[in-house]
């Protein structure tokens, strides 16, 4: 599936495994329900990726989040936005690795995405085919910024201005 | 008054562009119309019965004479000359062109107005009482608070894809005037017991809709400076597990009342200990740069009472009738604070002309520090005139025709715009509003029933509040014609409760003398000084049912009926 981040469309190394072929694969993602079955056949210096629903609780992720470099949230429709909450948490607990959303996203939401914590989208071909790669970056710029104080690395309003008193305090 | 900064002021222009490209890319098919839709409900166009409806927010409901005049040429240039004021504390314009919408925006903007997140399942414009500020009942002016909210919750980018719409009310008194407790959050300035600090009280899980539902407390007391990252931990639970499987089940309401509060409070209580509350809140100073465009206006020294505004009382009856209805005290001396009813009889509620608007901008320009509030009665108020001053004040809404003198009476009407404008709508509101008032349209028997709040809604998504309403009517459709369900005792106030229904439902031609059977129950029986809701608290549903079943039961006797049940 078509896969872009905030400086547009990349390569998608990662390779959606059923639980038995996991070992013969550098990036291999796997299913959330295969994760029992899956996790024992990994080998060393393999990548590790986790494809989840997005009703799974943070909580039981948090004992393999150290094995994980990539979390795939999946949204099954763009007007669903538990993965923006699940990110954000995954984000708070230490989670460094790469967090991506897969689903019929929308231009608009690549912002918030970024904002939440995630890295990438990993887009349906009929909402790839719609919304070239290029209206995504321009969606991402239409707000300059934003009020929430910790969400990315975009400077905030409340900041600006904090940083805007200080000035004038000096 | 809140001002915007140059940040405010950049962010409300960039979402205008950004709906502009928006709509953009509908057109050309980047987006579906199921993408697009959402977006465009986050700013305020919805599509109507007959037409396109644009909704305005006028946060916590205060607007400057700059602001209202603004509203009446776009009125005039964009609509047929009027708006309506909503239960919401918003201005809705029923008969803008699509096209017209970005120039609308642009206009908005030019004096620090928007239409963002006015629907859309998102954090909906923050309402607030409006009597904040003035009312002598109040801790602090809630207002703050609500800025702050409203900020915080513009294009938020974890909450902007909920479970459903989400709304939040706020106050700082101790007499609910903003329907705190039928919130998905109601936030009440509190003192704390022990310290005497000021913090939050949060009720969470009211709502009405076709589950009313009484809010309940999740936090009896809140320091200020937490605000944000406690509501942050309220929406984090609310986004992840408020059910999405039914749209009917999907507000925070269903999740609290399936849960139970003690869960959802451990919840939330669990999400907030997690979160580092310096890096979320806003830091003291920023909450000291709102409040401060809250401080009062230079009021005078004044005398407590006029002499020359009691002289005006004795003199004119008329306008002694509208000040004992319409004027409320003020907390500070020879000041007072008024409504200006949108209820006519035989009239619109909450309707203005462009032309109404522009008196009602001028009058508060010239009597109320050039400050106006928008009540979810869907009423206006000036919060700040001299006892002095009402008389003149009175005789310019006079001339505009705004000088009724009916508010909390039984024609002070709560009615959703109904089957004559609204694509949800059951049935007709509007007309029902307009028979109750005219049969009830004597002003001496008005103020002899006294306070009486009824509400209309014309679907069982409760725009009116038929819930709380004292008398509720919901208006459904029943085997192709429209029927009216008839409710009695709900409370909007702090005392909140939703009410009971009292019979079988009522062609649109009955409900006044529906209304008229339950009033003489009333005057028959309650004792001196009593209100309708205190008598039908004290008395029960009983005598009222029966009254309401006499009447049923009379309008059944005809021919028609008869041969049916033959």
């Amino acid at each position: 599936m078509p896969l872009l981040d905030r400086n547009g469309a990349r390569d998608d190394v990662w390779q959606l495994v059923d639980a038995p072929a996991v070992s013969n694969i550098a990036h291999a993602l796997l299913r959330w329900d295969d994760v029992q079955a899956g996790l024992p056949a990994t080998v060393a210096g393999q990548h590790l990726g986790l494809l989840i629903p997005n009703t799974v609780r943070t909580g039981a992720l948090l004992p393999l989040l150290p094995r994980l470099a990539l979390t795939a949230i999946i949204f099954p429709a763009y007007g669903d936005g538990r993965g923006f909450s699940i990110a954000r948490q995954l984000r708070d607990a230490g989670f460094a690795g790469t967090l991506r959303a897969t689903g019929p996203l929308i231009a608009d939401q690549l912002a918030y995405a970024l904002a939440c914590g995630f890295d990438e989208i990993d887009l349906t071909e009929a909402s790839a085919a719609r919304q070239p790669a290029g209206q995504w970056q321009t969606a991402a710029a239409a707000m300059s910024a934003t009020y929430q104080r910790g969400y990315g690395s975009r400077l905030n309003i409340l900041d600006q201005r904090r940083a805007a008193r200080s000035g004038a305090h000096v | 008054m809140y001002r915007y900064d140059e940040f405010d002021e950049r962010f409300v222009r960039e979402r205008v562009a950004q709906f502009r490209d928006q709509v953009a890319r509908r057109l050309d098919g980047s987006l579906t119309e199921d993408e697009f839709k959402p977006l465009r409900l986050k700013n305020g166009v919805y599509l109507q019965l007959h037409a396109y409806m644009l909704r305005i927010a006028v946060p916590y409901g205060t607007l400057s004479s700059k602001q209202l005049r603004q509203l009446a040429l776009i009125g005039e240039r964009f609509d047929r000359g009027y708006g309506h004021f909503t239960t919401r504390q918003n201005l809705q314009f029923n008969w803008p062109k699509l096209r017209d919408v970005p120039e609308i925006l642009d206009l908005l903007a030019d004096v620090g107005m928007h239409c963002i997140q006015t629907s859309g399942n998102c954090i909906r414009n923050v309402t607030a009482d409006a009597f904040a500020g003035v009312a002598t009942d109040e801790i602090e002016d809630p207002r703050p608070a609500a800025e702050l909210i409203r900020q915080w919750s513009s294009a938020h980018p974890e909450f902007s894809y909920l479970p459903r719409k989400f709304k939040i009310a706020v106050t700082g008194a101790s007499h609910d005037r903003a329907v705190v407790k039928a919130h998905d959050i109601g936030l009440t300035v509190v003192r704390h017991p022990d310290t005497h600090e000021i913090g939050y009280q949060l009720i969470v899980g009211g709502g009405l809709g076709r589950t009313p539902m009484i809010g309940k407390v999740v936090r009896e007391f809140l320091p200020k400076g937490d605000l944000l990252a406690y509501l942050e931990a309220i929406m984090r639970v609310y986004n992840l597990e408020g059910r999405r499987d039914n749209k009917y089940k999907a507000r925070v309401k269903i999740l609290v009342h399936e849960i139970g509060v003690e869960t959802f409070r451990a919840r939330v209580e669990e999400e907030f200990a997690k979160l580092e509350g310096p890096s979320i809140n806003a830091d003291p100073e920023e909450v000291a740069r709102i409040a401060a465009f809250f401080a009062p206006p230079a009021y005078e020294t004044l005398p407590l009472t006029s002499r020359a505004f009691e002289a005006a009382r004795i003199g004119n009856a008329a306008f002694a009738e509208w000040v004992d209805v319409n004027v409320v005290r003020h907390k500070v001396s020879g000041h007072a604070a008024l409504t200006i009813s949108l209820k006519p009889v035989g009239g619109i509620p909450g309707d203005a002309t462009s032309e109404q608007m522009r008196v009602v901008a001028d009058l508060a320009e010239r009597f109320s520090h050039s400050e106006i509030r928008v009540t979810h009665q869907q009423n206006l108020v000036l919060p700040h005139v001299k006892q002095t001053d009402l008389f003149a004040l009175w005789q310019g809404l006079v001339a505009a025709g705004l000088a009724t003198a009916n508010i909390g009476l039984i024609t002070d009407i709560i009615a959703c715009p109904g089957l004559d404008y609204c694509a949800l709508a059951t049935a007709r509101s509007i007309p029902i509003a307009q028979a109750i008032a005219t049969r009830f349209a004597d002003s001496a028997r008005q103020r002899d029933i006294g306070e009486l709040n009824i509400k209309i809604s014309g679907c069982i998504n409760a725009c009116g509040h038929h819930h709380v309403g004292h008398i509720g009517i919901l208006g459904l459709e029943k085997r192709g014609a429209e029927s009216y369900q008839i409710t009695l005792g709900g409370d909007a106030t702090e005392n909140a409760a939703i009410g009971e229904i009292l019979g079988p439902g009522l062609t649109a031609g009955e409900v006044p003398d529906a209304i008229e059977r339950i009033v003489e129950v009333y005057l028959a029986q309650r004792q001196p000084e009593e209100t309708f809701i205190s008598a039908v608290r004290r008395l029960g549903l009983a005598p009222f049912k029966a009254a309401f079943a006499q009447g049923v039961e009379a309008t059944n006797i005809n021919p028609e009926v008869s041969h049916a049940a033959a």
